[in-house]
Parts: C-alpha cells; structure tokens; sequence
C-alpha cells in the first residue's frame, strides 16, 4: 500500500526534515522594534538552500520586515542573521549576495529596460561583453527581448513585473527575494505569473524567499510557508501541513475556510477522543488526541469541504453527523457552498462546500431543505489554542 | 451647463490683463520713442537700442548681474537640494523642527531684514563688500526657495527606487547621483531658474551687501531713474522682458511636449498588450 501523506501532492525535496542539514538562513532570536512598536518579536527560523520559502500573514505582521532586514535595509534590535553561514551583522545593503524585487518594482524611469538589468552587473564592474550576454539572456527568460530599448512607463503592469524579476536576478543573488511581487497583477496574468516563478525558481536552482498577504500564492509557489501574526512564526510547515493540520485557530482561519465549532470535551482517551459540539449538541469523535481533560472546551476545525451535505435527517445518537435546514447557498460555479443551520443563534451555522461535477443536478438542495451534514472520523482537527 | 463668456468672465478677464501688462506694454511701446521725454510720444525709432549698447555702465552692471545670479544660483542649487534631502530624508533628528523653520525664515522675513543683518555680519567680519558678498547674499535666500521646490519633488519620490539601486550593489552616494538626481532633475532644474531670477532682479538685499565696482543691474535702473527715466531704461527693461518671456513660453512648450510624448509612449505601451 502507497504511504499515507497529507494532501494529494508527495515532495521529493524535504531539506527541513533532515536534521543534518546546514541552513542557508537562519534568523537566530531576531527581534524589531520601531519605538514601541515591536515589528518582529524573539523570532527564529531556519530556511535551506534552493527552498521556496513563504512568509505570509496580514499587514503589520511583520513579514516585510523581516525581508527588509535580510536585505538590509533595516538592521535589528537585536538577534543574528546569518546567510550562507555568514552573519550579516553590519554589512550593507550593497554589500549583500541577496537581490530583492520590490512590490512598486522601483524600476528605474529614466532608464531603459536593458539599462535597468543591467545596473546591478555594471555595479560590479563586470566586463562589457560579459554584462550584455547575461542581459540578452534575462531579456530571453523573462521574454522581454523585444521590449530591450523602451522605458519602463512604455510597459505594460505585466511587463515591468517581469522587468523587476529580470533585474533582480539578473546577478545571480544567493537569495532572491519577492516583496509581494504579483501583488499589482490581475487574477490572470498572477497566476500565470505564479507557475512562471516556480518554474524559473527550479531551472536556476536558486533560493527564493516570497513576502506575501495572498494564501492562496504561498500556497501556490511555495514549499514551506511561515504564518506570521504580531511578529511572531504561529506556524511554519508544507502547504498541504498548514492546511491539514493548522496549530491554531488563528492558522486554521487565516488559511482557507473553515468550520470552527466550539466544543466541549466528553472523553479523552489515549485511542480517541469525542467532543461534544456547543451548537447543535451533536457529538464528535476522532482518533486524534487531545491533551485537553473532560469538561475542558476546544476547538474543532473541520474545513467545509471536508463536511458532506445530503437531504434528510441524523439519526438519532449518530456520531459526526447533524442537521438542519438550508440557511443559504452560493452557487460558484465550479463549487457551490451551503450554509445549514444548526443552532439557535444567528451565527450556528455549518458550511459545506462540494464540487459541481455535473451540469444537471436532479431535485437539487434548495433553501429550507431539511439536510444531514456528515463528515469522517478524522476530517478535522482539534485545536486548544 | 452653459459655457462660453458671461459679462462677469469677461470683465475680470479685461481687469486682470489690464493691472497686469498695461504698464509693461506702456513700457515697451516707450522703449521705441524718439523722443528723449519718457512721456511724449515723438515717432518710432530703435535708437535708445543703439544708445544703450554704447552705455557703458549699464552693460557693465548687466554682466555684474548674470555672474551674480548665475553663481548663487548654482550654489544655492547644490545647498538647498542638500537640505531638501536632509529634511526629507533623514526623518527625526535632533534640532530638526529648528533646521526646517531656518531653512524657510527668508521665505516670510522682510528683506530689508535680511540684508540689513547680512550686511552687519559681513561688516563684523571685516569683510569687503563687493561682488562676493552680493553672491553670497543672494545664495543665502535664493538657498531656501530652492529647498522648497527641490523638497516638493522629493516628497514624492519613491524611495524604494534608491533601494533598489543599493539592493543591486550601488553604495549610497553613488546611487544618489546615478539614481536620484536624474529623477529629482526637473525640480533641481526649476529651483535653479527660480533662485537666477530672484538674484536677477533683487534689490534690496543688493542695495545693502554691494560695494564699489559691484553694481547690479537692477540697482542702476534704481539710481538712474532717481535721477530721471531716460528712454534707455525702457530700452534695457523691454530686453529683459522679451527674455523672460522667450524663458517662460521655452521652458512651458517643453514640458508640454514632454507630456505629449509621454501620453503617446504609454498608448504605445498598452496598445503592445
């Protein structure tokens, strides 16, 4: 029998689970302040060569600036940054083997589409011949040949994007760092842009560190994301961890949808535990752990599409399953999501997300339907925090 | 809505026109007299040109003025657009408030006041007052004017631009001048043109900083029509009109054909799509 993963996708490339492995950076006990404001907190991370690496969380979490001081831009209060097992402490931003493409592109105006790749080699003093060949080859990568001579307001959004990713990699960085890099894009072209990037990121072997607001582009491109909040790492793990098996109700709801459902703790034992839902009353039962005791509440999450929705009744005493009537419906197009009523309150409602995997439904679900919603013994996850 | 003039446009249009370039139209048209009275109409004629090419004194003050004005303005051009930097830049310091209300005092204090302690500074000094001290003077006042402009245009600036230059390897001081000067040109530029021109014609702060064999131009006419308005002056005024004029419709038609190609790039750019 195949090896049980989470999610449908197995990598092949895991430097984080072995424990010999060297990190290519490693943020030891950083921490940030800006006045009061602490914008990253006793913050330690390990990120290892030819990794994609995503830092995500919401405005103010202090991802960028955790970015900004691998670039060095910004220096920290205190802690150590170390990359390639050089600890960065006090050398400059131009001194630094990492190149950044920065969210306003900051491309140069008054310099050519060629000029503007070419800055970072000239800054190096690279020989001339040398500076136009690996120029002629970001321009051939990032398909701008024909765009070479123009300025950067002759381009399209599309095309200075590709412009700043030419010109940040154009010197081969150690590191290249995204700074919400697609984040000016439309759906289209970001998430051509996104298998575009996973694509380059393979060819040249590099390390590549996204900044990021978008789960769903971390989830995308990346190979281990860190959930930030209030500079401090909730959870850094593989999308398919994150998703499965969040930590916390912050991750479980900042990623995707969710169920949550209050519960109180009925049983706890060392095989299963069964939990008793606050709204509804209906019972749960899981294999999962829990080092919470009877009576203690927590949480369990259950993502909606994990939660089957048919017509009819529970029986009574079922486990993991309750119904209700139909509260809403939001037909998607590729998905629809119902919303049953489960509980007095106005809020006690449980979603259930399904595929439309046909174009003809027969006595479809409609709003005030009586609906059994059902879910297996370990679709979701019990969370004390 | 209803467009073209009502009486009330109109009339404000005549006003304004009138308050504005009457005098300065009375002043060319005089500048062509043949008569030696400034008053009286006496024929056409372009001698006063002709006699204000021999005046000897007056082209002398002429010169004395472009070198004045030309100097402080570029070295006032290079301290305003340091300061500009600092006050954008550096965010919070110590004496900061202090440095920016330093910096912009010229711009409201009376210029008597102004030329009258630079002239006791230099008198404490025990310097001689002369050329130097008037282009020292001017570079003084035309100093913040460039700092405003040049700040103007740095607010706007976006910073990430300098970043990414030293991202790439550039040090600082350099990517100023590969980077942010380019950029910031235009306002640089401008506060050039403004601080030559405040030089060009002031006449108080001269009037209190000068010495022997440092008259500006704008003291001659001064002391000259003191005496009487000759039709020189006229003549002289109306040349420093015409340049100004040429100045003001040069520098307009070019950043209107500036934004012309601008607009016609980015049509270009989005019709590549």
């Amino acid at each position: 029998m195949a090896k049980k993963t989470l999610g449908p996708v197995r990598r092949e490339f895991t430097p984080w689970e072995d424990t010999a492995a060297e990190p290519f950076i490693e943020f030891r006990n950083v921490t940030k302040r800006f006045g009061d404001f602490v914008a990253v907190d006793n913050l330690s991370l390990k990120i290892y060569e030819r990794e994609f690496f995503a830092l995500l969380g919401g405005s103010g979490c202090g991802k960028t600036t955790m970015m900004r001081m691998l670039a060095g831009f910004e220096t920290p209060t205190s802690g150590q940054i170390f990359l390639d097992g050089q600890d960065l402490a006090g050398i400059p931003a131009f001194r630094r083997p990492s190149n950044m493409m920065f969210q306003s592109y900051a491309l140069f105006p008054h310099m050519s589409v060629e000029n503007n790749i070419a800055f970072g080699l000239k800054q190096d003093k690279l020989p001339k011949s040398e500076i136009d060949d690996r120029v002629a080859e970001m321009l051939r990568l990032t398909k701008l040949e024909q765009f070479a001579k123009r300025k950067p307001h002759q381009l399209s959004g599309g095309q200075r994007q590709r412009v700043a990713l030419a010109r940040s990699l154009a010197k081969r960085p150690k590191v290249l760092l995204l700074d919400e890099p697609l984040g000016a894009l439309d759906r289209k072209l970001r998430e051509e842009t996104q298998f575009e990037l996973m694509a380059l990121q393979e060819d040249l072997k590099m390390t590549f560190l996204i900044v990021t607001h978008d789960q769903e582009e971390a989830m995308t491109v990346a190979d281990r994301i860190a959930v930030m909040d209030q500079g401090q790492l909730v959870q850094v793990a593989t999308p398919a961890e994150i998703y499965e098996t969040p930590n916390s109700k912050f991750v479980a709801n900042f990623i995707g949808d969710v169920n949550l459902i209050e519960t109180k703790v009925v049983e706890a034992s060392p095989s299963q535990t069964r939990l008793e839902a606050m709204m509804g009353g209906f019972l749960i039962e899981t294999d999962q752990t829990t080092s919470a005791r009877p009576g203690d509440t927590v949480w369990y999450a259950i993502r909606p599409e994990k939660v089957r929705v048919a017509k009819g009744k529970a029986e009574p005493g079922s486990v993991n399953a309750v119904n209700g009537p139909v509260w809403d419906i939001a037909y998607l197009g590729d998905v629809s999501i119902i919303h049953a009523k489960i509980g007095e309150g106005d809020f006690d409602t449980l979603k259930s997300t399904f595929a439309n995997v046909t174009r003809v439904v027969e006595d479809p679900i409609t709003w005030y339907d009586d609906v059994v919603l059902t879910f297996d013994r370990n679709a979701g996850v019990i969370l004390d925090r | 809505m209803r467009s073209g003039p009502t009486w009330f446009n109109v009339t404000s249009l005549v006003l304004g026109f009138t308050f504005l370039y009457l005098p300065i139209v009375i002043l060319v048209i005089f500048s062509f007299n043949e008569s030696r009275l400034v008053t009286v109409w006496g024929g056409f004629s372009t001698k006063w040109y002709v006699e204000l090419f021999k005046n000897k004194q007056l082209l002398d003050a002429a010169w004395v003025t472009l070198k004045v004005a030309f100097l402080s303005a570029s070295i006032a051009t290079v301290l305003g657009t340091m300061a500009a930097l600092v006050l954008v830049r550096s965010g919070r310091f110590v004496g900061r408030s202090l440095f920016s209300g330093m910096i912009f005092a010229p711009l409201v204090m009376p210029e008597v006041i102004l030329g009258l302690s630079l002239l006791l500074l230099f008198v404490a000094m025990d310097q001689a007052r002369g050329f130097w001290t008037v282009m020292i003077a001017h570079t003084t006042f035309a100093m913040c004017y460039v700092a405003v402009v040049v700040q103007s245009r740095l607010v706007g600036f976006d910073k990430s631009i300098e970043e990414a230059a030293e991202d790439l390897g550039c040090p600082p001081v350099r990517s100023f001048f590969l980077i942010t000067l380019p950029i910031i040109f235009p306002g640089v530029l401008a506060g050039w043109m403004l601080a030559f021109t405040l030089s060009l014609d002031d006449l108080v702060i001269a009037s209190f900083t000068t010495g022997p064999g440092a008259t500006t131009l704008p003291m001659k006419i001064y002391s000259q029509v003191r005496l009487g308005v000759t039709p020189e002056i006229n003549a002289i005024c109306t040349i420093l009109v015409v340049l100004v004029t040429f100045g003001v419709i040069a520098a307009s038609l070019a950043s209107k054909r500036q934004e012309l190609q601008r607009a016609h790039d980015e049509r270009a750019a989005f019709g590549a799509n």
